[in-house]
């Protein structure tokens, strides 16, 4: 449990990171809250010879209202993202979310940046992120570019950011005023990754859905988009009957694998189970509940 | 009103003895963070050392290169287990009659197992070399199986004991057999099958689990090459035991031998056995001159050091139409691993199982166990239970569930049926214990009351109907704790006594050291409790301690609830010596015979002159001054302590469970948890106890297995994955009792530590299996998973 030999460094400015960054290549690896990372590093799975750390970057922390968006730097910690009354305006379903990850020692280091990026289908924001349409911001050699959560997760770890990139911010665009919301996690215990678990954002206009979103957490490679799920509910009064169609929907584009957590079929099922609880849970915010 | 004139009844409570709810005194240390654990030992010079380990739990080692390893700057040696050879030290004798390999000669048995030993002059270092070291392994078959293990044509695990009759626990009929213990009458048994009205069978399996410890094993060993003296500080539940088997396997002379426990974060019965770690680092010591520190990681504790049960149990059940048990017939496949490291008293291969016919009057039984060889870790002990005993109990409460079931009779009903009765203690069971006291229907009748049994059971019934899932366990259980009487029990011919050394300072304050190690129970507290009440010094002014061998009488160790039972009696009867000879002091004080005196909480008063008095203080001073003629100075006294008997201490729990049958989560409503452990010494530490108890039984039956793969990977020897409940997860306990005292023991108490755990696990996985009875379900399979229940309900087609 005693990490390999690395060389560590604490980069001043994002430019210099980003330097250390293409210098290291594979062999850097950049340290956010760490909570991934160093687990990794102790049992010896991961042995980069150089630690990035981007603790001293105040530039990438703070959570702002830009109008249509709120941008959240990317070594904001999860705590933060918590406590910010921005957040909690525009996007109820992030401190939701932040409550049911692992525990307060993890979401007083965890960034948001470092959850979303590591590409580890455990992870709950990357899910949420998609359901809200949340792009992400990346800084290289080249300069700044933008890519949407929806189609960034490529594989287990693999993402569209290339090894020279650093994420820098997440934007969130605001949902419609007075959707509803919700985030269901099954989990055994604290501090334990999803079973399986659900973010649903869903918009009602006299009384029919007008916009939904369904995004699932750890039944695949990568958090998935359950996007016939979601159009399902659209023209519904999404009934019973409706949520019950989209959690099938949802269990259709699970492929998750057996662990400790339960076989397959299980991981499946609470999948739809918790994409129909969170509907319905959503439904009755949707409704002023 | 001062201490001499106070009256008897304020001056008793001032003792803070028996029955007195007295704030833990290691507590302070504790929560401050200044206990002193084995990593916190820093001697001088120390070095670490750490174990190359198998990644495969079958194989050949063909060969080992270590010479990259002690090429890195700063490492110290690699010892395999062609260096311990010449000393004989590369295998050891177990608790159980079998050996161990200390580091692997020549095979590899189980995942993890111990091959060589890396010493470097730090903790970095050493993981570094670690990894340097090249073992070029050949697999071989693995078994994880026990079934599979008794197959004729089975792969032989342990080809050093190939062709021997026996490994120390009678004779053996296959390769990979270890043992056959069989008690009770078979003609009986079956004949009273035969002639019963209804008979009911089950297979249950009590999963591998491990105790898992919140501080790890570990050790510090130092040789002091002047004067030949070895020390060891190590997570030791039994310090003297260790030193007698290092003396014996090392062939150290014994005196030049100190085993120091100093505090330690829970044991379990994790730390009763000896490990390889400490045999290396006692190598490592002899060899360099310099200390040795070995610390496990969590996932070398979970996967390597000792893990419990793994029973797979066949349990049937004869009983007539009105539910009187005629009989009860159990076989068990114990599965032991790759080494029979079973933590026992030697005569007992199984333990004290045969207490499996539990709180009931059951005339017939017939028990056999058999222990077989595995590719997996070695071990058996008793996780917070007396052994065998939580395997036991489980048995018969489920058993007792299974009839109730076929007979559709209620479980409550058919249990206060079967009782053993008051009157009938004490009682000879037909297996051959003697219960030494209980009043299992008071208890029972309490708990049913408490908890509103019928309204309950009504409760349940509308639920049902909803087609909702809720469930109701009872376990009324009969622990058999504090081994033991040394007629029955001994461990490498040393009988299982355990001593208390008290010595009374001129003062009138004293210290008192004894032969356990608490690990967690407050010893410290409660044996002062128990002093005070004897002699009349308050329990302020007497100090506890343990764990030195060096300091403290021989005894065997804290394990087995058997502390209070066997330690806590020899504090009770030293107490009384020191008293005996108080009374000799206080009559010469007094100038009075000593039939004249009497014994008033802390003083003796000459009867019929109330007024003339000496109290324990005086007499303290005195026995060091003013001794009758012919008599020694002093106030000393040591009792070895030899029960006459176990005790048995007993509860009746109830569990209420709803069961979520969409994802086959279990929410604990209620767990009322009824206790009687004889005479309570300290109510609140009992009370923690119980907490605690319960709570590692809902780990247990919820959550915790050691689980392996086909090919011998042990999974899931982390915290992510193995069960450790969290205060969130961990639901509201209700504590109650009765006090039944034993009549056998000094000051009637029983022990408790471990009575929580037999009984809790028994009361939730009986909860959970009664949320889907009425749908025809007799048994599932523990831990009560998530995913495991959902199976269940899925299975049943009431998930949707």
């Amino acid at each position: 449990m005693i990490p390999a030999n690395f060389d560590y460094h604490r980069p001043a400015s994002v430019d210099e990171a980003v330097g250390l960054i293409e210098q290291y290549g594979d062999d850097g690896a950049i340290l956010a809250g760490g909570h991934s990372l160093i687990p990794m590093m102790k049992l010896r799975f991961a042995t980069p010879g150089h630690l990035i750390d981007l603790k001293a970057l105040d530039e990438l922390r703070g959570i702002e209202d830009t109008g249509a968006d709120i941008r959240i730097g990317a070594m904001t910690t999860q705590a933060e993202l918590r406590a910010s009354a921005v957040a909690a305006e525009a996007c109820p379903i992030l401190a939701e979310t932040v409550d049911v990850i692992a525990d307060p020692q993890v979401r007083n280091m965890g960034t948001l940046g470092g959850n979303v990026a590591n590409g580890d289908p455990g992870n709950d924001m990357p899910a949420v992120m998609m359901a809200l349409g949340a792009i992400y911001v990346l800084r290289g050699p080249g300069g700044e570019r933008e890519t949407p959560a929806n189609g960034f997760y490529k594989g287990i770890f693999d993402t569209e950011r290339a090894a020279n990139e650093l994420l820098v911010a997440i934007r969130v665009p605001k949902p419609p005023a007075g959707h509803g919301y919700a985030y269901k996690k099954l989990k055994r215990k604290v501090g334990d990754y999803a079973t399986a678990a659900a973010a649903v954002i869903l918009a009602l206009e006299g009384g029919a859905c007008s916009h939904a979103a369904i995004a699932l957490t750890n039944v695949g490679p990568t958090a998935l988009n359950a996007g016939d799920a979601a159009k399902s509910l659209i023209g519904t009064s999404v009934d019973g009957e409706a949520q019950a169609r989209a959690a099938e929907l949802a269990m259709e584009i699970c492929d998750p694998v057996s662990d400790m957590h339960g076989p397959v079929e299980y991981r499946r099922n609470m999948a739809g189970v918790m994409t129909y609880r969170a509907i319905a849970e959503a439904l009755g915010r949707a409704k002023g509940g | 009103m001062s201490e001499t004139t106070a009256p008897a009844a304020e001056r008793e409570l001032g003792l803070e003895g028996v029955g007195c709810e007295r704030r833990r005194k290691e507590d302070a240390r504790f929560i401050q963070g200044k206990g002193n654990y084995v990593d916190d030992i820093k001697l001088a010079g120390t070095v670490f050392g750490d174990f190359v380990r198998s990644p495969c739990a079958h194989g050949r080692i063909k060969s080992i290169d270590a010479e990259k390893a002690k090429a890195l700057p700063g490492v110290l040696a690699v010892l395999t287990a062609e260096d311990l050879k010449p000393l004989n030290l590369h295998w050891m004798p177990t608790l159980a009659g079998d050996v161990q390999a200390v580091l692997a000669d020549g095979k590899v048995h189980f995942q993890n197992q111990e091959v060589a030993f890396v010493i470097a002059e730090d903790r970095y270092i050493c993981a570094d070399a670690i990894q340097l070291v090249e073992v070029d392994y050949e697999e071989l078959p693995v078994i994880v199986d026990p079934k599979v293990a008794m197959a004729p044509d089975a792969p032989v695990i342990r080809e050093d004991v190939e062709g021997k009759d026996t490994v120390g626990q009678g004779p053996r009929k296959h390769a990979n057999h270890i043992f056959t213990w069989e008690v009770g009458d078979k003609a009986a048994t079956d004949e009273a099958f035969a002639g019963a009205d209804v008979t009911a069978r089950e297979e249950i399996t009590y999963q591998r689990v491990h105790p898992a410890p919140l501080e790890t094993c570990g050790c510090v060993a130092s040789m002091d090459a002047v004067s030949g003296q070895l020390t060891v500080y190590g997570t030791f539940q039994a310090p003297h035991v260790v030193r007698t088997v290092v003396s014996l396997i090392a062939g150290l002379p014994e005196h030049k031998i100190r085993i120091i426990a100093p505090d330690i974060g829970g044991g379990f019965g994790n730390k009763v056995g000896p490990y390889p770690g400490y045999v290396c680092a006692i190598v490592g010591t002899i060899v360099l001159g310099r200390p040795v520190k070995w610390v496990e990681s969590r996932l070398d504790n979970i996967s390597t050091t000792s893990f419990a049960r793994d029973y797979h149990m066949t349990g049937e059940i004869a009983a007539d139409r009105d539910g009187k048990i005629k009989a009860l017939r159990v076989q068990v496949l114990a599965d032991h691993g790759a080494f029979n490291t079973h933590a026992q008293p030697s005569k007992w291969p199984a333990g004290m199982f045969s207490i499996v016919t539990g709180s009931y009057d059951i005339p017939a039984a017939h028990v056999v166990v058999d222990g077989v060889y595995t590719n997996k870790a070695p071990g058996g002990v008793a996780y917070r239970c007396s052994f065998r005993v939580t395997e036991a109990s489980y048995l018969i409460e489920r058993m007792i569930d299974v009839l109730a079931s076929k007979l559709k009779m209620d479980p409550a009903e058919l249990r206060l049926k079967n009782f053993i009765q008051p009157s009938q203690f004490p009682y000879n069971s037909v297996l051959g214990w003697e219960y030494d006291s209980g009043d299992y229907p008071t208890a029972l009748n309490k708990v049913m009351e408490a908890v509103d049994y019928r309204g309950l059971r009504k409760e349940q019934a509308e639920k049902r109907a909803k087609g909702e899932l809720m469930g109701i366990g009872i376990a009324t259980f009969t622990e058999i704790v504090g081994a033991g009487p040394s007629r029955n029990c001994d461990i490498l011919g040393i009988g299982m006594f355990d001593s208390c050394e008290i010595r009374i300072h001129p003062t009138g304050t004293a210290i008192a050291r004894f032969g356990t190690k608490s690990t967690g129970q407050g010893h410290e507290t409660t044996y002062a409790q128990i002093i005070a009440s004897e002699i009349g010094i308050p329990s302020d002014d007497i100090t506890i301690e343990e764990g030195d061998t060096d300091t403290a009488p021989y005894g065997l160790g804290t394990y087995g609830s058997r502390s209070t039972p066997v330690a806590g009696a020899a504090a009770a009867q030293a107490a009384r010596k020191i008293r005996a000879k108080a009374q000799k002091i206080a009559a010469h004080m007094l100038e009075v015979g000593e039939d004249d005196l009497e014994w008033e909480v802390d003083r003796f008063r000459v009867k019929g002159l109330p007024e003339k008095m000496a109290t324990m203080k005086e007499i303290a001073m005195a026995a060091y001054g003013n001794v009758p003629a012919g008599m020694e100075h002093g106030l000393e006294s040591v009792d070895y302590y030899d029960p006459p008997n176990f005790t048995f201490p007993f509860g009746a729990y109830i569990c209420v469970v709803d069961v979520d049958r969409f994802t086959g989560e279990v929410a604990v409503r209620r767990f009322y948890a009824l206790d009687d452990c004889g005479t309570r010494i300290n109510p609140m530490i009992i009370e923690g106890q119980i907490h605690g108890g319960l709570t590692e039984a809902l780990a247990i039956a919820m959550g915790q297995e050691l689980l392996f793969d086909d090919i011998g990977n042990v999974l899931g020897a982390s915290f992510l994955d193995y069960f450790m409940p969290t205060a969130v997860e961990t639901p509201h306990w209700e504590t109650d009792f009765t006090v039944t005292p034993s009549p056998h023991h000094p000051i009637g108490a029983k022990g408790v530590g471990e009575s929580p755990n037999v009984g809790g696990v028994s009361a939730l996985s009986n909860a959970v299996i009664d949320a889907f009875a009425h749908l025809g379900v007799t048994h599932m399979p523990m831990p009560h998973t998530p995913w495991r229940v959902w199976q269940k309900a899925n299975e049943l087609g009431i998930d949707r």
